[in-house]
């Protein structure tokens, strides 16, 4: 299936040292080419809320008309998305600065990373010891998703109905109208009534057409708490990680110790067969002591740098975390703003509408 | 315009009555003798509301002319007596005055609608349960000053059927007058049992309608089986009902006048060509606008119904968001508020638009059926003429019942043309009505749902600031 491309108009000015703007030239993108990038960002940065792109299939919708991706509607709100996309990363104190992403705006060819981590996001698994910040998030993420899911559901069954109501008072128009024609004194009222009545009908197109934008802004954040997810996930796959460090050393650990004080306590193979076919000589013995040591150095040096790298992605992270609830708060506050505005404007709209019917009615 | 000035100018009438009533033998041996009234004779005068020419005054001074000029002279009175023919047979009489002076006094009050004399009311259905049957009746309270009435309030309950039978009375006594249309017997779309309350109430209402539409019409408020409908105990209806044009020579009629019909209209004259024409097309306009209202209102149910789950999801949401509970459980709130604005818009249509557009559709019904009634009189005339053309059956008596049927066409035709007028005079102002109504209520609702966003913003606006100063050192 031919997929549309979307075309970038990129005006993008980079400050070098001497205070120089340089613009770049245009270059196409589809669709695919956004995902690439997102997927390498979610790989490099598993600390960083990563920006959701805007749905790939038309979904929530309210009227059949615009199930289709390519219809222009839903192909000038995806352009709006994807642009919305790259400029949330451009504002992005830390990806802004990826060299990956200067290279998507810059580049005609965009290399393709396949990343086997990128496979290990999605693996499950389980940790002893949950940070309880990261479940919570987990939690928030989960009905952040579920909330917005059901508020885009009910929100498109409203725009249904209320498409319903407009668009029946269109047939008034046409039935005034054919009226008209044989009333002598009703005949003027009828017919400019009936002009009112079409006005009103079509009213609704545009009024939902603003509300799809509305509908956007909500749907960025129904995908952004996949993002969030995946921040929670890759804490789990390293506090996993970490346990099961931790976890291997300490029977290391353990094992060394029974060696050197020749008491068995926990179960080996080594142990098992030395049972069944007879001791090891002692020279046996203190290699595999030696052997046991160097993995346990190893394994507390490994341990060391986990915990420490934990602690970074912790960090960075909540840090991350933080500026995304402001970020959230702030865009979510003005949707519901903008959501108000649309409907004061409806609303003035209907006022003025009925309010010309009302003096034709009454001048019948 | 009032009944009482239709009463006036019936007063006025009625003193020429008196010497024309033995030329209506014919008429009045085919109706039953109600409430004990003498065929002939003084009080058998009928005031019958002078109906025809409502509110224009030119015509009623015509008849006041005529009144005033009472002479001898048969042609007079043969005019008298085709005006006189359109007055309702069954009608009592009055005690008016008589004297000129005070008829002129009445005929000016003709236009003042406040002096309506006859209030009916028709409310608390009530179920019976027999062991053939359930019905419902509905009980009528009618208040009334007027002086025939025996007294001044009644109190009766009646069931649709006597209704059914009030209406084919009327449309006997006046087959080319615009009868009020009753609500219908069932209605097929949508009824899930015949007694749901819904159904019960608009068929009250509707009731209620026609009862105080007789009462307003000029002609049919002074109808004695209306007074009869509006009083009786229950037996004495029913023994009432039982009096009346035997079954076999009312089937006699219909099929007189089935045959007649069949033979065409040839000769209808222009105007009710083009009153034809009107119907018609209005039937079909009517028609399309009460399916498009019952849609509107069917759409907006049905927004009403997501709209209310639409807020509660805010509320929702709000319980996972500490920094935007209180704008969320804000939006909550308009949208509730929008909500039952949307609900009030919709009973808004459901009493004010819905039964107008309706009854005007029952109404365009009735009016063909008018226009046929009066097609068949004229159809009755023209094969008389016909066969006395072509000699077909016996002459001799032809030219007499000519001579009656032209009188009879002439008084149908009349009786139309008046009623017609007033008719569409009512209808373009309950129509204007009805749709202004509708354009108000949709007014109310935009202007609710505005001040509602309005005043979530204003909030919104002066948070900010707040905030904005909090941050201020």
């Amino acid at each position: 299936m031919y997929e549309t491309c979307v075309v970038l108009f990129l005006f993008r000015s980079v400050e070098h040292t001497d205070g120089q703007s340089v613009l770049t030239d245009s270059l196409w993108r589809r669709y695919s080419e956004f995902e690439l990038l997102r997927s390498y960002l979610l790989v490099y940065y598993p600390h960083i809320v990563v920006p959701p792109l805007p749905e790939k299939r038309a979904e929530f919708v309210w009227h059949k008309l615009s199930a289709d991706n390519m219809d222009p509607d839903f192909v000038e709100r995806r352009r709006i998305g994807l642009e919305n996309f790259l400029l949330r990363i451009a504002s992005h104190p830390i990806l802004c600065r990826d060299k990956i992403f200067y290279l998507f705006l810059t580049q005609v060819f965009f290399f393709y990373l396949a990343d086997s981590r990128l496979k290990a996001l999605n693996a499950t698994f389980r940790v002893k010891n949950p940070d309880k910040r990261f479940t919570d998030l987990k939690h928030y993420s989960d009905e952040l998703q579920s909330v917005i899911s059901h508020l885009l559901r009910v929100r498109a069954r409203v725009a249904d109905r209320l498409y319903g109501v407009y668009k029946v008072h269109g047939n008034y128009g046409r039935v005034f109208s054919e009226w008209s024609a044989i009333e002598k004194e009703m005949g003027d009222g009828l017919q400019s009534a009936g002009h009112h009545m079409d006005v009103y009908a079509s009213s609704i197109d545009d009024i939902l057409e603003d509300e799809e934008h509305y509908a956007d802004q909500l749907k960025e954040y129904l995908f952004y708490a996949e993002a969030l997810r995946a921040v929670c996930r890759k804490h789990e796959l390293m506090q996993y990680d970490l346990e099961m460090a931790a976890q291997d050393l300490a029977s290391k650990k353990q094992q060394c110790e029974e060696l050197v004080t020749g008491t068995v306590r926990t179960f080996s193979l080594k142990g098992m067969t030395t049972k069944l076919f007879g001791q090891e000589t002692p020279e046996q013995r203190e290699a595999r002591i030696k052997v046991l040591e160097e993995q346990i150095n190893e394994g507390e040096q490994q341990l060391k740098s986990k915990n420490l790298e934990g602690r970074e992605f912790v960090k960075n992270a909540w840090a991350d975390i933080e500026r995304f609830k402001e970020q959230k708060n702030r865009d979510l506050k003005e949707a519901l703003i903008s959501y108000a505005v649309m409907q004061i404007s409806m609303c003035k709209k209907g006022i003025q509408v009925w309010t010309n019917a009302k003096e034709c009615f009454s001048k019948m | 315009m009032g009944t009482l000035g239709g009463a006036g100018l019936a007063a006025a009438v009625a003193a020429g009555r008196a010497r024309t009533l033995g030329m209506e033998g014919e008429r009045r041996a085919s109706q039953a003798p109600s409430s004990g009234l003498p065929a002939g004779g003084a009080d058998g005068e009928s005031p019958g509301g002078g109906a025809p020419f409502p509110g224009s005054s030119g015509s009623s001074a015509v008849l006041q002319a005529e009144v005033l000029d009472l002479d001898e002279d048969e042609d007079d009175l043969e005019v008298f007596s085709k005006d006189a023919s359109l007055m309702d047979m069954n009608s009592f009489s009055p005690m008016m005055p008589t004297s000129p002076l005070s008829m002129i006094n009445q005929i000016k009050f003709e236009d003042e609608s406040d002096l309506k004399d006859l209030f009916i009311t028709v409310d608390e259905p009530e179920s019976h349960v027999t062991t053939i049957e359930t019905f419902i009746t509905y009980r009528i309270i009618t208040k009334t000053s007027r002086g025939e009435f025996d007294s001044s309030e009644f109190e009766v309950r009646r069931r649709y059927q006597d209704f059914l039978w009030l209406k084919g009375k009327l449309e006997e006594a006046h087959p080319t007058l615009i009868i009020p249309p009753l609500p219908e017997k069932f209605i097929v779309k949508g009824m899930v049992e015949r007694f749901n309350d819904d159904f019960i109430e608009t068929r009250r209402k509707a009731l209620h309608k026609f009862l105080n539409r007789i009462a307003d019409h000029p002609t049919l408020t002074f109808n004695e089986d209306f007074k009869i409908f509006l009083t009786a105990q229950a037996w004495e209806l029913s023994s009432h009902k039982k009096q009346g044009p035997g079954l076999l020579s009312r089937m006699g009629q219909t099929v007189r006048a089935v045959a007649s019909s069949m033979r065409g209209v040839k000769n209808r004259p222009e105007e009710f060509m083009e009153m034809n024409n009107f119907i018609e097309l209005f039937s079909q306009k009517i028609n399309l606008i009460d399916k498009i209202s019952q849609r509107i209102y069917k759409e907006e149910r049905e927004y009403f119904d997501e709209m209310k789950e639409y807020g509660p999801i805010h509320i929702l949401w709000s319980a996972s968001e500490e920094d935007l509970v209180d704008t969320l459980k804000d939006v909550a709130s308009c949208i509730d508020r929008c909500c039952k604005a949307t609900e009030k818009r919709m009973s808004g249509l459901s009493e004010a638009l819905l039964p107008v557009v309706h009854e005007y559709v029952l109404y365009s019904e009735m009016l063909m059926g008018v226009m046929k009634r009066r097609d068949q009189i004229q159809a009755e005339l023209d094969s008389k003429v016909e066969a006395l053309t072509y000699k077909k059956a016996d002459t001799d008596l032809l030219p007499e019942e000519i001579g009656k049927l032209e009188d009879k066409v002439e008084c149908a035709n009349n009786a139309l043309k008046a009623d017609w007028e007033r008719w569409k005079q009512n209808m373009q102002n309950d129509i204007k009505l009805a749709f202004t109504d509708m354009a108000e209520e949709n007014i109310h609702y935009y202007e609710q749902c505005l001040a509602t966003w309005e005043s979530f913003l204003t909030s919104q606006t002066n948070l900010h600031l707040e905030e904005a100063s909090e941050d201020k050192p």
